[in-house]
């Protein structure tokens, strides 16, 4: 099977913090910080987007790729809600600036916080099916969430990319599998800013039940459970929704601690599950099986095996690790210069 | 080559000049000339401007000004090389009657700044650097002196002291010209409590935004000797030119253009530098100064600074730099800069600088060091008086 | 208005992967990359890439932004000398303002550097982030 012959991460180093959101608006900070497991969470400064994330990225994954040549790449998908242009690809610009262009197939994908592990899905299959050598598959958010509403405590950005090939692997993807229904959960209407959401409705019906019955196909389809697993990393809009579907589905803490970014990070969007998985490889040891669950609204989950190789202890410290880039040298900001990195103050152009 | 002389200078009011357009602060200033020199027509015209284009969106000014001025058929072109078009618009002239083209050709230098926005001005200032690899990158003009300036005062141990010193040197000198944009004195606490525009350079080492113009007629010895007016001789004229990009030069503390063009007007004067007495220099920043003067060699690098606080380039001092007060106090319209600096030492040499700011011991021989960009172009001119 | 797509588009190679001339006979790099070389007129060449790490030898704060970069002032400005001895021009990023020096080392990142006005073209390139790992 295909698998993860490079991979990295990028994150912000800027952070806002639960209370200083919760100040401005007068919210209950402690029902987001012990309540959905938000302490605070990465910011985007102004000349950081969805595009230049998943540059610094993918220039990670080469690094701990042993030597792939740009060129050989076969493809560049990057799943996203936030890609810079309306009309433009994303994807195009990553190429460029690794050396990939022009004999390439580009897609920029688009499945909310799903795309990501879309894109990682479809590279998988380019590579299972022959067409290429390699493909490159980026999970990248720089997502917004509208001032006072819920999700600005999570809305954030990073990115994690992983270069997809047959030989040389750090991670063999074993099984997969993938589940959708069509679910109004959340949703952003062409041209507006912020998205919409369902409050309550975005949780049992939606995340649960679609992660879930993606989690349990794939167990099944795998004759796996739980307990064969040494790590696991679903889709996190918070700290307490992975929480409890790991617990329901019979995961432990301990398998989904070093997944779990976004009590620190917030949510990539995109980025969650992805950027979890790179955060997972980063201790994870030669042998080692891990579970993997997106969650996108719309909606729909998509689900991995991985198993990690012989490779990973030569590669994982060829490109700074993720845990690295989230806890430290951080830069916290007020309301205000978020306000302002975020374009949500209205001033002449 | 001809003899070549100043028989007569002009100069517009300079500031923010709210009721003058482009064209007529070219005919202020122009107009002042002829009257002056006493000529009765002109054969060639050289019209120093920047970016006219992108300060009022009017390019084409050697055709525009001549008719303007009443003289439809002049030949007649705009010069530009950034802030040093002035200089070299007076060059162009030089060497028109050097050459016996021409007899009588004016050199001016016009900009009208301000019917822009700032930030437009900003940009139009701002395409002097490669705009490619510097403005591109976020680069100001402000900008790239204050790394100059930075890279100073790190190799030579150059003190916010001194830069200061620049600035109220100049606006002491200028405080005595009647058509500065700020014809006031300002003392170091002014300076150094302005507003930092640029660390280290604040609103008070940085030259201002100015609508003005400047002109000068141009001719033979022989002609000037005619018309009976005071006249002087430029006896040396030099161009040098670096990488536009400040990061490319091999050393960001010094302005090689400025050597170069120092080096070529001084070989060209016979002279010696000793024998140059007071000089303007193109204080677009604080810091310029001291670079420039050090370029020149008048000072080692790193000793200028110390010079001009000890006061070696006041009005009194051994060496008087900037007595018309320099663009930070006069103002900087960008391409009437260079023209207005051959003016002053036109006055200088007359003895026909106003108020106290005329040299005392009748000075002989001045120099005039316009530049472009961050130093990516310089012209230098070296004067005497006419016997 | 000036085209600034293809403009911008034309120096993709420099700003996005930092291609450099280096010249045969001076075996002297030159970003951005160049026709002739400047010290012997040699026009053989061939292209490499700069190095990602170097040292700040200038720098400057930017206080009074144009418009363009309002929503990062101030913003550090710096001339920053790479591994390989070449120098390039480039905003610093991802710092306290206060904290840029000269000798500081940085690295260079991929950025959005312009946004031509609202509806514009994005551009990108580099800029340089304190070296912290």
């Amino acid at each position: 099977m295909a698998g993860i012959v490079g991979y990295g991460a990028h994150l912000p180093r800027h952070r806002i913090k639960a209370e200083e959101i919760a100040k401005t608006w007068g919210a209950d900070a402690p029902s987001y910080k012990k309540g959905l497991m938000l302490r605070e969470k990465s910011v985007p400064p102004p000349d950081m987007d969805t595009i230049t994330l998943a540059v610094e990225a993918a220039r990670n994954a080469l690094k701990r790729s042993g030597g792939v040549d740009p060129a050989d790449i076969g493809a560049i998908y990057i799943g996203s809600e936030s890609h810079p242009y309306a009309v433009k690809p994303s994807g195009t610009v990553v190429g460029e600036a690794i050396g990939a262009t022009p004999h390439i197939h580009c897609a920029d994908f688009e499945f909310a916080c799903k795309a990501g592990s879309e894109a990682m899905f479809v590279a998988l299959s380019h590579i299972d099916s022959g067409m290429m050598k390699y493909a490159l598959a980026i999970a990248a958010d720089t997502s917004q969430g509208a001032p006072s509403d819920a999700l600005e405590f999570s809305a954030a950005a990073g990115a994690g990319a992983f270069i997809m090939g047959k030989e040389n692997l750090i991670a063999e993807c074993l099984y997969t599998h993938s589940y959708m229904t069509d679910m109004p959960d959340f949703w952003r209407r062409e041209h507006e800013f912020y998205p919409q959401h369902g409050g309550r409705f975005t949780g049992e019906e939606a995340y649960f039940a679609h992660t879930k019955g993606s989690s349990n196909a794939l167990l099944e389809k795998s004759g796996m459970k739980p307990g064969d697993f040494q790590w696991a990393v679903f889709h996190q809009p918070n700290g307490k929704f992975p929480s409890r579907v790991a617990k329901e589905l019979g995961f432990t803490k301990e398998q989904i601690e070093p997944g779990l970014l976004a009590p620190a990070l917030g949510n990539t969007y995109s980025g969650a599950s992805p950027i979890g998985l790179t955060a997972t490889l980063d201790v994870a040891k030669p042998g080692d099986m891990i579970f993997m669950c997106s969650y996108g609204s719309g909606a729909g989950s998509d689900s991995f095996i991985w198993k990690v190789t012989e490779r990973i202890d030569e590669v994982r410290d060829q490109a700074v690790k993720t845990a690295k880039l989230l806890h430290e040298n951080l830069i916290y900001v007020d309301y205000g210069t978020y306000a302002k990195y975020r374009r949500k103050i209205k001033k002449n152009y | 080559m001809r003899e070549v002389c100043v028989v007569g200078v002009g100069m517009s009011q300079w500031g923010e000049i709210w009721r003058r357009s482009l064209r007529q602060l070219f005919v202020d200033a122009a107009s002042d000339a002829i009257k002056s020199s006493g000529v009765d027509h002109l054969d060639g015209l050289y019209v120093g401007c920047m970016s006219s284009g992108l300060f009022v969106g009017q390019e084409h000014l050697g055709a525009l000004m001549a008719d303007y001025l009443g003289m439809r058929g002049l030949p007649a072109c705009r010069v530009e090389s950034a802030c040093a078009s002035g200089g070299m618009a007076v060059r162009s002239a030089f060497f028109e009657v050097a050459s016996g083209a021409s007899d009588i050709v004016m050199a001016a230098g016009v900009e009208k700044m301000t019917d822009c926005s700032g930030d437009d001005a900003t940009y139009a200032l701002a395409t002097a650097a490669d705009q490619e690899y510097e403005v591109f990158n976020g680069a100001t003009f402000p900008g790239l002196y204050a790394m100059m300036a930075h890279a100073h005062m790190d190799r030579y141990g150059t003190t916010r002291e001194m830069l200061s010193a620049v600035s109220v040197k100049n606006h002491k000198n200028g405080s005595m010209n009647p058509v500065a944009q700020y014809p006031f004195a300002i003392t170091r606490e002014t300076v150094e409590n302005s507003v930092m525009v640029a660390d280290p350079l604040r609103i008070m080492d940085c030259s201002p935004i100015t609508d003005g113009a400047a002109a000068v007629i141009v001719t033979t010895e022989e002609i000037a000797k005619k018309l009976g007016k005071p006249y002087v001789k430029i006896i040396g004229s030099g161009v040098g030119t670096d990488t536009i990009q400040l990061c490319q030069r091999d050393d960001m503390t010094t302005i090689k253009a400025a050597t170069i063009a120092f080096e070529k007007a001084l070989k060209m004067s016979g002279k010696k530098l000793d024998d140059i007495t007071f000089t303007e220099v193109h204080d677009c920043f604080t810091i310029a100064e001291i670079v420039v003067l050090e370029s020149i060699g008048k000072y080692q690098p790193g000793e200028a600074g110390k010079a001009i606080v000890a006061g070696e380039t006041a009005l009194d001092g051994s060496f008087p730099v900037n007595t018309s007060g320099g663009l930070k106090s006069k103002g900087h319209p960008v391409g009437a800069t260079g023209v207005a600096q051959v003016v002053e030492v036109y006055k200088q040499l007359t003895g026909q600088a106003e108020g106290d700011r005329q040299l005392k011991n009748s000075p002989k021989v001045g120099m005039a060091q316009n530049m472009g960009g961050s130093g990516a172009s310089s012209v230098v001119h070296i004067m005497e008086v006419g016997s | 208005m000036t085209m600034f797509s293809s403009r911008n588009w034309r120096e993709y190679p420099q700003r996005y992967r930092l291609e450099a001339s280096k010249f045969k006979k001076s075996g002297k790099t030159y970003f951005p990359p160049r026709d002739v070389d400047p010290e012997t007129g040699d026009t053989e060449k061939e292209t490499v890439i700069l190095p990602d790490t170097g040292k700040i030898i200038t720098y400057t704060v930017i206080r009074v932004a144009p418009g363009q970069w309002g929503d990062m002032s101030p913003y550090g400005l710096a001339v920053a000398e790479l591994t390989d001895g070449t120098r390039l021009m480039a905003q610093v990023t991802d710092c306290d303002v206060e904290e840029i020096k000269i000798g500081m080392e940085v690295r260079i990142e991929f950025r959005r550097i312009q946004t031509e006005s609202h509806e514009g073209v994005l551009s990108y390139g580099y800029k340089f982030v304190p070296k912290w790992y």
